[in-house]
């Protein structure tokens, strides 16, 4: 359609200002909500590519909790702007980085044009034996029955992730609770979204899990938009932190890794294989899987956005 | 050249951009920021080659989308275990750059 | 009949728009905080839901239609909390003399 070319080039065009003014404008925190705007396009750049999946990740994950997570750090790192800009390179190695970033581009987007016609794919494959899994929507066959080792390896490195964040808590607030005390303002617009957000982004985010199966959506999207909830109440105050040492906190951590690991084990004597399902099994436990690593996902992205402690666990 | 291919070429300038940003700002944090543009570069990328391979009622390849939902994911918690670095390094020295003028500063308790 | 429904949708997506680059401009010519935000919330509630409006012929299923009025709802509701938000420490920073 000739149409598409105008809308696409306009949307990529959108993409790669809102790109450049990012990494050009000299306010970090300018630059900071300059990514927020460029992850949301790029969720648009997504669904153009019909790829709703990733366009839903891209939107929850990259515009919404790195965003988060950016503006918080970009609020304390505030008294050391001024000394930062100070030692900003020279006219002479920007231009010399300016080069060296427009090869670097230059051979990729040779490489863009030189891709072989007509386009390898995997899709036939997939199409193929997806019926054996009782799943609907081929993204999430492929990450939990096709390529579950590496969705199994991802949820062991959120994990690694987060114990590696909570390394650098101060030795005197060991098992401590991350981050400030929010003070709660009871009658305040921030508390009012608190309570009338979160039950609705649960059955949301529970809904999007359940309808990954068939459907754009999954464990990931659902896990992030819990997270997003969690946070919100703990930002207006209405919850607290739990701290690091709470058991039940390590077990929510926990559960997703350890399940789909008993599944994959489980696997060798009744499936031949690691990760291997038994027939007719394969949907109520890829179910069983996402439904344990989505609690997971969301307690560790939530701890990943708060970090590591910052008070003793006394309330 | 069709509309497909722009997704591509802006998957490259990304990485581009990013890369210039990644070795010309100073901030440490604007640092980590390019980087995650880097990534989302490689991430379009990836999501061009899936579009092409789209096949049978399919509206692309799942394997590379596959691989793009795990790596936005694990890119975030990267990026979060690099802005734990840098706040623990501004607590700990006062400053928030990797220049090494001051000296060493002492390893907060 | 379908003639019809195309002419609103594009008729209803095109005022959304217009509400859409009114809001725009707001925020790039007024001149504080206050005003911007004002600006802002056209282009939220007004152009959002013309959008909307304008989408509704097109949805198969009364469910995917009562999903796209949820989605208007909440970013009103995003929008208007972040807008008060923002105008409470605006009105801190620089109280009206």
């Amino acid at each position: 359609m000739i149409g598409g070319i105008f809308v696409d080039g306009g949307l990529l065009a959108m993409v790669v200002v809102v790109a450049v003014w990012t990494i050009l404008v000299r306010d970090s925190f300018a630059a900071v909500i300059g990514y927020a705007c460029y992850g949301l396009l790029l969720a648009f750049a997504w669904v153009r590519l019909a790829a709703i999946d990733a366009a839903l990740t891209e939107a929850a994950i990259g515009g919404g909790l790195t965003s988060v997570l950016l503006i918080r750090a970009v609020v304390r790192l505030r008294a050391t702007e001024a000394s930062a800009q100070a030692e900003t390179p020279g006219r002479l190695q920007r231009i010399l980085a300016a080069v060296l970033s427009a090869a670097v581009a230059g051979a990729l987007g040779v490489v863009v044009l030189g891709l072989p016609e007509p386009a390898p794919s995997l899709a036939p494959r997939v199409a193929e034996h997806i019926a054996s899994t009782g799943l609907g929507n081929a993204v999430t066959a492929v990450l939990l029955a096709f390529r579950a080792i590496d969705t199994l390896l991802e949820a062991v490195v959120l994990v690694y992730a987060l114990v590696a964040v909570w390394a650098l808590t101060p030795d005197r607030f060991w098992g401590g609770r991350p981050g400030p005390k929010y003070a709660v303002e009871p009658n305040g617009m921030l508390a009012y979204l608190a309570r009338l957000l979160p039950p609705l982004g649960i059955v949301v985010g529970i809904y999007v899990f359940w309808v990954g199966a068939d459907l754009p959506g999954g464990k990931f999207q659902a896990g992030t938009l819990l997270a997003a909830m969690w946070l919100l109440t703990i930002m207006a105050g209405l919850t607290d932190v739990p701290p690091i040492s709470r058991r039940l906190l390590r077990i929510a951590l926990a559960a997703g890794t350890v399940v789909f690991l008993a599944i994959g084990f489980a696997g060798v004597p009744l499936a031949g294989a690691f990760l291997a399902y038994p027939e007719g099994f394969a949907k109520p436990l890829i179910l069983l899987i996402e439904a344990a690593s989505m609690v997971s996902i969301a307690v560790t992205l939530g701890l990943l956005v708060v970090g590591p402690p910052e008070r003793s666990g006394a309330p | 050249m069709n509309a497909l291919t722009l997704f591509g070429l802006c998957g490259s300038a990304l990485v581009g951009i990013g890369l210039y940003g990644l070795i010309v700002n100073p901030q440490p944090l604007r640092k980590i920021l390019a980087f995650n543009m880097i990534g989302s570069g490689v991430f379009l990328l990836f999501g061009f080659v899936a579009r092409r391979g789209a096949a049978l009622g399919m509206g692309g390849d799942p394997v590379p989308q596959a691989l793009v939902i795990t790596g936005i994911v694990v890119a975030f918690s990267a990026t979060a275990l690099a802005v734990a670095l840098l706040l623990r390094l501004h607590e700990a020295t006062g400053s928030a750059t990797l220049g090494a003028a001051d000296g060493d500063g002492a390893p907060g308790a | 009949m379908s003639l019809l429904l195309d002419v609103w949708t594009v008729a209803a997506v095109t005022a959304g728009l217009f509400f859409f680059l009114a809001g725009t401009v707001g925020l790039l010519r007024f001149p504080d905080t206050l005003t911007r935000l004002h600006a802002l919330t056209k282009a939220d509630n007004l152009g959002l839901g013309l959008v909307v409006l304008g989408l509704l012929p097109r949805v198969d299923g009364p469910l995917a239609g009562l999903k796209l009025i949820c989605v208007w709802l909440l970013a009103l509701l995003a929008g208007a909390t972040a807008s008060q938000l923002i105008a409470r420490l605006a009105r801190r920073a620089r109280p009206p003399a």
